[in-house]
């Protein structure tokens, strides 16, 4: 029960002036992982059955490694990104909504931050 | 979380069956979403059998017929009957449109009349639009300019005028609004399409000058941003307008003002 006007409300408390970032790099990310992708899918196809060393060769080039680097990168923020959205649309109970945000951006940072350095790992020791 | 259920007062019981007269032939059936806020009750759907031989083509004549010769309790609104004002925005056949251009004949089978999904319901087919009208008010929809008015009116170029055709024909019947999830969801901050297609309006309007104001307060991930282009609005709205794009164009320029 509240006595504020309906246009008290709706004005609420006010505008955030942000969420055009998002918006943006969730469109200029889903862009990047168009090719990335294919790139990504068509070179493990091509390798399919291929041993540790032939992976390991693969990934001794720092042109492969970066592009991989970016395929994890461009993946895990759109993902978190996406994420974010759902969230924020379907959870209003508000710690649930802060506590799920600060799950999916954690979890998104550890894996992403994992699998850069797990390609590292194997550039460096090739 | 979101509801996904109607609460407890709000589920639907079964209703009345309300016959046509005795010698009708070309019967057709009209249920139709009752609820009265001074009995207690939960919401019902009432059955009507309503002679099409007697009764004109649009689903509002049938409402109107229903109340005039069978149902006297029956309540929804309706003023133009030639989709113009908006009032008799409903439900009709799991679609939200206007009862006056709606044809029974474009139904088949059962005519399921329900009020505007997702709004608090005042009677019958009645929504409670409060909301949805505060937040029409808050884009403050009319001409903003520090250029003194000139000694006649303020000149557009035939281009410049042509950039509000699809904007001005809106109606605000909030058919659209009512038809988008986010809104369901989020309806105590996201705008919704109907709103949002008339801040646009005044966006795109050359003769405005506080666009960049505009565009300053609807910056925000829920104001603007919980459109995720799911274009129910679009495919409902029954003057054919195109809420999703005028939101796609406001989202094109708040990048353009950035990059």
């Amino acid at each position: 029960m509240s006595l504020r006007s309906p246009l008290g409300r709706a004005k609420g408390l006010g505008s955030a002036h942000e969420g055009t970032g998002h918006w943006w790099i969730q469109r200029l990310t889903s862009i990047a992982l168009v090719p990335l992708t294919l790139w990504f899918v068509a070179s493990v196809v091509a390798m399919a059955g291929a041993d540790y060393f032939a992976i390991q060769e693969w990934l001794s080039s720092p042109v492969v490694a970066g592009i991989l680097i970016l395929f994890l990168v461009a993946g895990f923020y759109h993902g978190a990104l996406g994420m974010q959205v759902v969230i924020e649309d379907y959870v209003h109970h508000e710690g649930a909504k802060i506590a799920g945000l600060m799950i999916v951006n954690g979890l998104s940072l550890v894996l992403g931050l994992a699998g850069v350095l797990a390609i590292l790992s194997v550039l460096f020791k090739a | 979380m979101v509801e996904f259920n109607l609460p407890k007062n709000s589920r639907v019981t079964g209703g009345k069956t309300h016959a046509a007269p005795a010698g009708a032939k070309n019967l057709r059936n009209f249920k139709v979403y009752r609820w009265n806020p001074d009995d207690g009750q939960n919401p019902s759907v009432d059955t009507y059998q309503v002679d099409l031989d007697t009764c004109g083509p649009m689903v509002l004549d049938a409402l109107t017929k229903i109340k005039n010769e069978v149902d006297p309790t029956l309540t929804f609104r309706r003023s133009c009957r030639e989709g113009v004002c908006g009032s008799c925005a409903l439900n009709i056949d799991g679609t939200n449109t206007l009862a006056c251009t709606k044809f029974i004949s474009e139904v088949s089978g059962d005519v399921k009349v329900y009020p505007l999904p997702h709004m608090p319901v005042v009677k019958d087919l009645v929504p409670d639009l409060t909301q949805a009208y505060a937040q029409y008010t808050s884009i403050e929809p009319w001409l903003k300019a520090t250029t003194p008015a000139p000694e006649r009116e303020r000149l557009q170029t035939p281009e410049e005028r042509a950039k509000l055709d699809g904007l001005w024909e809106c109606i605000l019947c909030f058919s659209c609004t009512t038809s988008c999830p986010s809104y369901w969801w989020n309806s105590d901050r996201y705008l919704g399409p109907a709103v949002l297609l008339q801040a646009y309006r005044w966006i795109a309007d050359s003769r405005d000058e506080a666009t960049g104001e505009r565009l300053d307060d609807l910056e925000d991930p829920f104001r603007l941003y919980r459109c995720h282009t799911i274009m129910n609005c679009t495919k409902t709205c029954p003057k054919s307008l195109n809420p999703a794009k005028a939101i796609g164009e406001i989202k094109k320029l708040m990048v353009a003002r950035t990059v």
